[in-house]
């Protein structure tokens, strides 16, 4: 880097004035020699991670609808025929679709309990002067920080002791409970920010307090409710480690588990096209949404490390 | 607002902090305490052995393997990752040059186009990403070799996860691979925030891309770059770091232990070898690790906050 660092040109360039009345013509002819040998090397460098993180998924895609043999002899080529037979496989025998259905209904029942006392929760962390509230508030911050697998390991017999071990709503409950830190801290932020003068008009009205949580406030947090629901339902949807300690039957795995176990069992039944398929429609699901609501899933993935 | 406050307070506070508290805080507690008995997790039967459990840990080969492979992705992976990330996104968001008219600063050509792409492995499960990574890592018919091999290089036809040497670096690159678009979407809002007339200034003053980079966006971008590293650093140490070595390589963790980490160790000690107290000493160590790199990066990074 310290080669390009002291170029210094004069102030006063002639390109510099030419562009000024033409803003259009593109980038300023600024020290040409030096100036075009690293813009092409960064456009390069910008180029090739572009192609290094669309390969892979385009090799998925390719694959998943090829026949066994052409996989193994040829990984780059394009499929002969689309063999769609490959998904309907998956999707039937590989018992995709139960690995799907876990998971809507695992990440649809955490979302909302996650939301709804995430919310909850913060209204009142960021509304309400009590003592404790610090302590409280700061008792959910630390969960963000804690490696989650050392409580696993207690979590494991707590949860079997419970019976909610490799059951839905156990799995539920603790998905709600390891995002609580997270939406908690998110939330308290946002609710501080929110206006005071409407809750107190609603109080004054005669609302009680939970009223007008639910009727006045709730509404008014919704941007911030969106972002940290993506966020959330991302995590969740994306969850490997905790089903993989706490719900180990095989009929209530979630995609990314039975993803796993599949691939780990197609070394005996060398169903390789079937599990690409598989992979694949894993994948296309949460990249169809991305592409779709872009703006909201960026805004809402880093809207806790910007805080 | 007096009226009824406690009761609301209370009311509405019981179920998530109660879930928190069973599902969080109190697994956290136990696993101190286990850290000091002889329970196995098969039986209920346990007692207490003092540093015991401490005392193993530190003659124990594998546990010092994993500590060094942990720090390695503590520190290697966010580094490389925020580097690649840094010129990324300044590239786009500040590396074309266009002047007055327009916007005095402005990104190159497709910045929005590389920004959508970028972010693609962010959306998806990292146990994918990892699976789809250990196909593309075979040596025979991997995405990676046989490109390889498209190309001419039919000499190059490394092992991969096969190879105890290169075993670990191809677990980091994916975690790499799947976090930099994050960041280059994280750093480009930041840069976004940075006033245009310091980069006129700056231009005015005659400074190359380099001296802009390094005297105007990195201060102003420093607190982004730092929390963003303790960040990546905790889920390198943790949950990200388990799916990959765990999905990827053989055993897991090998070959030769070449790719274990804390955080799988911890896993298979509990979980496959019924040693259950001596996993939490271990997720205990793993606590510390990550404690203590948390308060390093903020305390190495701090620095006067910049007003703009």
């Amino acid at each position: 880097m310290k080669t390009t660092e002291t170029p210094a040109p004069s102030p006063a360039e002639p390109g510099a004035t030419v562009t000024r009345t033409d803003p259009a013509s593109g980038r300023a002819p600024r020290r040409k020699g030096d100036g075009a040998v690293l813009n092409v090397f960064s456009h390069g460098m910008l180029v090739l991670w572009a192609f290094m993180v669309g390969m892979p998924l385009l090799w998925a895609v390719l694959t998943s609808f090829k026949d066994d043999n052409s996989i193994f002899s040829s990984p780059w080529s394009l499929p002969d025929t689309l063999h769609f037979e490959n998904w309907s496989r998956a999707w039937t025998d590989a018992n995709m679709s139960g690995y799907f259905l876990n998971t809507v209904v695992v990440v649809g029942g955490s979302l909302i309990g996650t939301l709804v006392l995430g919310s909850m929760a913060a209204y009142v962390l960021a509304r309400f002067d009590f003592p404790g509230n610090r302590f409280i508030y700061y008792l959910f911050i630390a969960g963000m920080s804690f490696p989650i697998m050392l409580a696993l390991v207690p979590l494991f017999y707590v949860v079997n002791n419970m019976g909610l071990l490799n059951t839905i709503h156990g799995l539920i409950l603790v998905y709600i409970a390891y995002s609580l830190p997270f939406t908690v801290f998110f939330l308290t932020a946002f609710f501080r920010s929110l206006p005071t003068s409407v809750a107190e008009a609603a109080f004054v009205d005669g609302a009680s307090h939970a009223r007008t949580f639910f009727q006045i406030m709730l509404p008014m947090a919704k941007p911030g409710l969106i972002s940290v629901g993506i966020f959330n339902f991302l995590g969740q949807w994306n969850q490997y480690m905790l089903p993989t300690v706490l719900n180990t039957d095989p009929d209530k795995r979630v995609l990314t588990q039975g993803l796993v176990q599949l691939a780990a069992s197609q070394g005996y039944k060398g169903d390789w096209s079937g599990l690409f398929a598989g992979l694949v429609m894993a994948m296309l699901p949460v990249l169809a949404a991305y592409i779709i609501f872009q703006r909201q899933v960026v805004q809402g993935l880093t809207a806790g490390a910007l805080k | 607002m007096q009226h009824g406050k406690y009761r609301f307070i209370v009311g509405f506070l019981t179920i998530p902090l109660g879930l928190y508290a069973i599902f969080v805080i109190w697994p956290f507690i136990q696993s101190i305490y286990y850290s000091f008995t002889d329970w196995t997790g098969l039986s209920p039967d346990f007692k207490m052995v003092g540093f015991d459990n401490y005392t193993r840990m530190l003659h124990d080969d594998i546990f010092w393997k994993s500590l060094q492979h942990s720090l390695l992705f503590a520190l290697l992976v966010p580094l490389v990752t925020i580097g690649l990330a840094l010129f990324f996104s300044f590239m786009i968001n500040v590396g074309g040059r266009r002047r007055k008219g327009g916007p005095a600063i402005s990104g190159v050509r497709g910045s929005s186009f590389y920004k959508i792409v970028y972010f693609f492995p962010q959306v998806l499960s990292i146990a994918i990403v990892a699976l789809l990574f250990a196909f593309a890592y075979n040596p025979d018919t991997g995405a990676i070799n046989s490109l390889l091999r498209g190309i001419g290089l039919d000499s190059v036809q490394p092992l991969f996860l096969g190879d105890p040497n290169l075993a670990l670096w191809c677990v980091m690159a994916v975690l790499v691979w799947s976090t930099v678009g994050f960041f280059v979407v994280l750093f480009s809002a930041g840069m976004a925030s940075i006033p245009a007339d310091l980069y006129e200034a700056a231009l005015l003053d005659g400074a190359g891309r380099a001296t802009t980079f390094f005297r105007i966006t990195l201060p102003l971008l420093w607190d982004t770059v730092q929390s963003g590293w303790v960040y990546m650093g905790i889920l390198a140490l943790g949950a990200e770091s388990f799916a990959v070595v765990q999905i990827m390589t053989t055993g897991p963790g090998g070959p030769d232990y070449s790719t274990t980490v804390l955080v799988l160790y911890v896993y298979q000690k509990a979980f496959r070898d019924g040693q259950a107290a001596y996993a939490t000493t271990i997720g205990v160590a793993l606590l510390v690790v990550t404690l203590l790199f948390a308060a390093i990066v903020m305390k190495l990074g701090r620095r006067e906050r910049l007003e703009y």
